[in-house]
């Protein structure tokens, strides 16, 4: 068997062949038209805002000053650390308690679909809607959530009026409604591991050995992706924390995002403009770090 | 007969668009409180009765900061409704009315309007809205059936309200009615903004100096005095309990049923415990936030909301939404609001009065107002009011803060707005 060499294409054959290969990045166009419309030129306009004074009618360049406003405001410091506190706790507590309930959800359980739905079920719910339940059920003398305590005899606590405590009950929210994503990832993340590790693990011991020497180690990729979504969700969070408490009482459960809003609703426009991209710089900085350490970390199953 | 059928159908079908031709419509973008709702609803249908081709419809905003945003929102992007309603005085000039309102100041109705009233909702000669609704008082609402059985009088000094509440927490009555919670957080102003008739009487002229950026409230002590009167509130336990979540709207049940005493408020709040808790109304009363002076005592008032017509209005709706406000600022249009909504201070149109059979709450303040002892807040004196103030007052009602720390933040808050204003001097 022989054989034959291909020649190399000849120098004229190249002109159409370019064109040809060329005719599909057209293709991009729309997708390109649409990132730019939407994305890139109001990021732009963004950052040219924040530099103004900006009435919306018309805007006044103003250096940095915005900035410095930004970051003399007597309330910001509250927020930055409640931001981080929501983030970390977040992140936190959705790993910690979505892992063992894909681990369950996933080991042939009865009614194991419709316990799935049952923990999916609050990420339907519209995040404002969730809110405004929860400001009700949150209550001190007349919500739900306290009531029950009563019955059972359990102090009740003042979930959102008590500024010390306001910000870890909004987080208490979010952790409600985000653990669904997070157990879904999970569980896709568990059924991907290869049942031949699995039956390797059933001959060295029982449950305990599958998890810990077999799913938690090859989950790994789903638990960098549930971190990464439930800390970026947690440093730009809004919504909840608007519908629960709006920052308040005071500023107790002030975020970033809730700062900048009421600068934006005070007519600010410029300020909120810098506010924004500080926010966006803060959430690079620390997220774009995390996510190279982890794709450096990546399994391949 | 299929014919005739047809033909039916189609006379049908046109007739309501032949007759629509004639129709002007008007959309009027008002506050959603009730207060504000029937006060609109019923000048529309009066209005629309005595004009059958005109047709306005009432659309719904919330109130507070939110409002706000909407409105300036609409206004920048040219999508507002063919009339408006809104504060006068500060909040108006945060709209720029200049380049975004309709001056009105060649209409013949402006005559009717009370001048005190005009400056609140004027920016240099021109003018863009008439008074909607009546004024009001910042003070002090009361339980007077609460005070009878505890024999005590109207507090004119703090020393004496101070005395008050003393005894009113003894006999197991909340002495203050809070309301915090989210949504409400405009409610817990009062201590200050009501507080500027004092202001006022230990500084004169504090509103000018205060645009000129010559006064603030950190270093003025009679104006940091509204800060700590909060301060104080908190330390001595004034307010009800979970006062931090309690809304504006359930609260006042507390006030009617004599389960708080006092409620640092505006007198509006009289038509809707009217409106919701008709047999204990009476029992309401209302005194003028006390201050350090017993012989200077008076109320600070509030102007009424003004209606106004966007630039974008023209045509034919420009010139029936003049109509309408002719109508509005008239003494038939303040007797058409009297009538649907009890009313909670002064009408400031020229010849209106008020009925005989006005709550007793709004005689309280009638007699201020014939005495003279009265005057304008500051944000119908000056165009910068600082956006933080609610939540200041929070943090320092639930002693987060102390009286100075937020009268320094909420001066670090005024600046911001003077400079987005563009106000010399800041």
């Amino acid at each position: 068997m022989t054989f034959k060499t291909v020649p190399p294409p000849k120098l004229k054959n190249r002109q159409p062949d370019t064109i040809a290969s060329m005719y599909s990045h057209w293709f991009y166009l729309p997708a390109l038209i649409v990132f730019g419309v939407f994305f890139l030129v109001p990021t732009a306009l963004a950052f040219y805002f924040s530099l103004t004074r900006w009435t919306l009618f018309d805007s006044t360049f103003i250096g940095l000053d915005n900035y410095e406003y930004f970051f003399r405001d007597p309330q910001l410091t509250t927020a930055l650390q409640n931001t981080f506190i929501y983030a970390f706790l977040t992140s936190g507590a959705k790993v910690i308690i979505s892992l063992p309930l894909a681990v369950l959800l996933t080991s042939g359980l009865r009614l194991q679909s419709f316990f799935r739905s049952v923990i999916f079920f609050p990420v339907l719910v519209s995040a404002v809607a969730t809110g405004i339940t929860f400001s009700a059920l949150m209550q001190p003398s007349d919500g739900l959530i306290n009531l029950s305590l009563e019955a059972i005899g359990l102090p009740q606590p003042d979930w959102l009026g008590n500024p010390d405590l306001a910000i870890y009950s909004v987080a208490l929210v979010d952790i409600w409604k985000g653990i669904g994503i997070a157990t879904l990832i999970f569980i896709a993340g568990i059924t991907s591991i290869p049942s031949e590790y699995f039956d390797a693990a059933s001959l060295e011991g029982g449950a305990w050995v599958k998890f810990r020497h077999v799913i938690l180690p090859l989950s790994r990729n789903a638990t960098f992706t549930v971190i990464l979504l439930s800390f970026i969700g947690g440093l730009r969070t809004f919504d909840i924390v608007w519908t629960t408490t709006r920052g308040g009482p005071g500023f107790a459960s002030d975020v970033l995002t809730s700062v900048i809003y009421k600068q934006y609703q005070a007519g600010f426009y410029g300020l909120s403009s810098a506010g924004n991209v500080v926010l966006f710089i803060i959430i690079m900085v620390i997220v774009y770090p995390m996510m190279r350490f982890f794709n450096s970390q990546e399994l391949e199953l | 007969m299929r014919k005739l059928l047809f033909l039916v159908l189609v006379l049908v079908m046109i007739a309501p668009v032949s007759f629509a031709q004639d129709t002007v419509t008007l959309t009027y973008l008002v506050d959603e409180s009730q207060n504000t709702v029937d006060t609109t609803t019923a000048l529309a249908d009066a209005f629309m009765a005595q004009n059958p081709n005109v047709e306005i419809i009432i659309e719904t905003r919330p109130g507070g900061a939110d409002g706000d945003n909407i409105v300036k929102t609409r206004l920048a992007t040219g999508e507002m409704a063919d009339i408006f309603w809104y504060n006068s005085g500060s909040l108006l000039q945060a709209l720029n009315p200049s380049l975004t309102l309709v001056d009105i100041s060649d209409q013949p109705f402006i005559e009717n309007i009370s001048p005190s009233f005009l400056p609140t909702v004027s920016q240099g000669d021109a003018i863009f809205g008439v008074p909607s609704g009546t004024g009001m008082g910042g003070g002090i609402i009361y339980n007077k059936a609460v005070y009878e059985e505890l024999g005590l009088e109207v507090p004119l000094t703090w020393d004496e309200f101070v005395a008050n509440n003393e005894i009113i927490a003894e006999a197991g009555i909340a002495p203050v009615l809070a309301t915090f919670g989210t949504g409400s957080t405009w409610t817990s102003q009062l201590f200050v903004l009501a507080d500027y008739y004092n202001v006022e009487q230990a500084v004169p002229g504090f509103a000018e100096m205060y645009t000129a950026n010559e006064v603030d409230y950190a270093t003025t002590p009679a104006a940091l005095a509204g800060f700590e009167y909060m301060e104080q509130a908190y330390t001595l336990g004034w307010f009800q309990e979970d006062y931090a979540t309690e809304q504006f709207e359930p609260g006042l049940e507390l006030i009617a049923n004599g389960e708080a005493a006092h409620y640092p408020m505006l007198t509006f709040v009289l038509s809707t415990i009217a409106a919701n808790y008709p047999d204990q109304v009476n029992d309401i009363g209302f005194f003028a936030q006390p201050g350090t002076d017993p012989e200077a005592n008076g109320v600070t008032l509030w102007m009424p909301a003004g209606t106004y017509i966007p630039q974008t209005t023209e045509g034919d709706e420009l010139e029936v939404a003049l109509n309408f406000l002719a109508f509005i600022a008239s003494v038939e249009g303040t007797e058409v609001v009297t009538e649907a909504v009890a009313p909670q201070g002064p009408y400031l149109v020229e010849g209106a009065s008020l009925p005989e059979d006005v709550l007793p709450a709004v005689q309280d303040l009638a007699a201020y107002i014939e005495r003279g002892d009265v005057y304008p807040a500051l944000e119908f004196l000056s165009p910068i009011k600082g956006p933080n103030l609610e939540q200041l007052l929070v943090s320092v009602g639930t002693g987060q803060m102390t009286a100075l720390e937020a009268a320094e933040s909420y001066d670090f808050d005024v600046e911001r707005q003077a400079q987005q204003l563009g106000i010399p001097g800041w």
